[in-house]
């Protein structure tokens, strides 16, 4: 009796699934279309927000054109595809008056301050035509300085045209801010939830 | 001598018509199965060549012909250029038996049936040549699952024709849509249900249809027996394609459905609309179900179908002998 059901009932039963899934896409049929008619309509904002495209620097909130990074490299070193080069700064030079004090010090056995390196990045390259967008460098980054963007109307005929400098597109949003001021300053806080 | 040449002007009338026939159908099942496949993933399928994309398969056609015929190396040249041709050439032959109406019948034959049912095989031929010849393990691989498949398949698929033919006594078309009546009640399919079942299993079976379109499975075999095939290559299996599909669904709709005879106003027009039905039946269950495995395929059909047409043909073989 069981081998009967197992073997006959039970197919003959689940072909009744067939019908289901002509229904579900005959339901989906019958729906209105979702898809967008790119050249001539574009994409409306609230559907970007969660657009995961190229990754994109993250700006302090008091200096929007300054940003959260601190060149310590655990993008770089998580990132499978290795298309971020980060560059840190060098430490400035000391003046000849700092030198002097310094030498002074070194020779009385104190402790040496040297000038420190400024923590924020010299250089932030990031190679979009490597980049599989794994999000890693987003997941590992310790000041949550990297996010998604939402610009996707890029397109490039040379693979070079895809090498992005982060920095200047943050110092570049940084202009435009002010002219849509509510929304840009919403858009980071959202993002830094998600990460 | 001359008794013969009225014949032979209908004859050569027929076989254009159903060469145009052929081609127009071609041309609207692929805008067809393109714009229902987008409106099935709620995109609006082709869209920019013409208004709502309506030229975008005559445009698809002239790039086919445009391309380069490529012979890949180690291809036996032959044997690689006749498939396509193979595959396409019976199908004009297989609409003329087909009663579009009383009168619009390509070729009036008593074994109209069997006609087609005999050179709807040559398809299998054309896919072994296409897959054996192009040098390519994916060809040879589809060409193996086509022939498997095609065998396979045709079984039941006879066998439930065969039970339409014992209970009509016939093999010709005609006399078969003669013998239904004109309201859905009177046709074979309330007779013969478990016939027309088989039936539509078999026919996606034998149109190497999704769900078992394992011969030219893109996701495992690139493109099975038509990996190497460029443009019209291509293009022709792909118009014998929905050629047999038409055939195919033609046939259904005369054994199954009444043919040309409707409740109202009996006519070719309701031999199209039984036909498209069923086509749009089959594109449907393409955009629906996923392609089964190779070892599932061949159970349903050994496991169930033979089985069910074996016993469906024996009963009607009892029924009519009582």
């Amino acid at each position: 009796m069981n081998a009967f059901r197992k073997h006959i009932l039970q197919p003959i039963i689940d072909c009744w699934s067939l019908f289901v899934g002509f229904g579900v896409t005959g339901k989906y049929f019958c729906n209105k279309l979702v898809t967008v008619h790119y050249p001539r309509q574009t994409v409306e904002e609230e559907n970007l927000d969660t657009y995961g495209g190229h990754i994109e620097l993250v700006g302090k909130p008091k200096d929007p054109a300054m940003p959260k990074c601190i060149s310590c490299m655990m993008c770089v070193t998580n990132c499978p595809s290795k298309c971020l080069t980060v560059v840190k700064q060098k430490p400035p030079k000391p003046t000849p008056e700092q030198e002097k004090a310094m030498k002074e010090a070194e020779e009385k056995g104190e402790k040496v301050s040297k000038p420190k390196a400024p923590k924020n990045p010299a250089k932030f390259i990031y190679d979009y035509s490597l980049c599989s967008l794994c999000g890693t460098c987003i997941e590992n980054c310790p000041t949550k300085s990297l996010r998604y963007s939402s610009n996707f109307y890029w397109v490039a005929s040379d693979r070079k045209e895809l090498k992005l400098d982060l920095l200047a597109r943050l110092r570049e949003q940084a202009k435009s801010m002010p002219a849509s001021a509510p929304k840009a300053e919403a858009k980071p806080a959202k993002a830094e939830k998600e990460a | 001598m001359n008794a013969y040449i009225p014949q032979l002007i209908h004859l050569i009338i027929a076989i254009v018509a159903c060469m145009l026939w052929l081609a127009l159908n071609a041309l609207l099942l692929v805008y067809c199965e393109r714009k229902f496949a987008g409106h099935i993933q709620r995109r609006p399928g082709p869209f920019e060549v013409g208004p709502h994309g309506i030229l975008q398969p005559l445009i698809d056609g002239v790039k086919l012909m445009c391309k380069q015929l490529v012979t890949p190396d180690g291809a036996d040249p032959y044997l690689y250029w006749l498939a396509p041709m193979l595959s396409m050439l019976p199908v004009m032959l297989l609409y003329m038996p087909i009663p579009y109406g009383p009168v619009l019948t390509g070729l009036e034959v008593n074994l109209g049936l069997l006609l087609i049912l005999a050179f709807s095989g040559f398809n299998v031929l054309a896919l072994l040549l296409a897959g054996w010849g192009s040098n390519n393990k994916w060809g040879i691989l589809g060409a193996a699952r086509a022939v498997a498949q095609s065998v396979a398949y045709e079984i039941p698929l006879l066998l439930s024709v065969l039970a339409i033919a014992f209970m009509t006594g016939t093999l010709n078309m005609s006399e078969i849509t003669a013998q239904q009546g004109a309201w859905p009640w009177q046709w074979n399919v309330v007779t013969q249900p478990l016939a027309f079942i088989v039936f539509m299993v078999s026919m996606f079976g034998e149109t190497n249809r999704a769900p078992f379109d394992l011969a030219e499975a893109e996701s495992e075999l690139t493109a099975g027996f038509h990996t190497e095939y460029s443009s019209m290559g291509f293009g022709l299996f792909f118009m014998a394609e929905y050629g047999y599909m038409v055939v195919i669904c033609s046939v259904c709709s005369v054994l199954f459905l009444g043919g040309f005879k409707g409740p109202i106003m009996d006519g070719w027009w309701w031999m199209l609309l039984k036909t498209y039905a069923l086509l749009f039946v089959m594109i449907w269950a393409r955009w629906t179900f996923p392609r089964v495995r190779f070892d599932q395929l061949l159970n349903i059909n050994w496991k169930w179908l033979l089985p069910l047409a074996t016993f469906n043909l024996l009963a009607t073989a009892f029924i009519m002998k009582l």
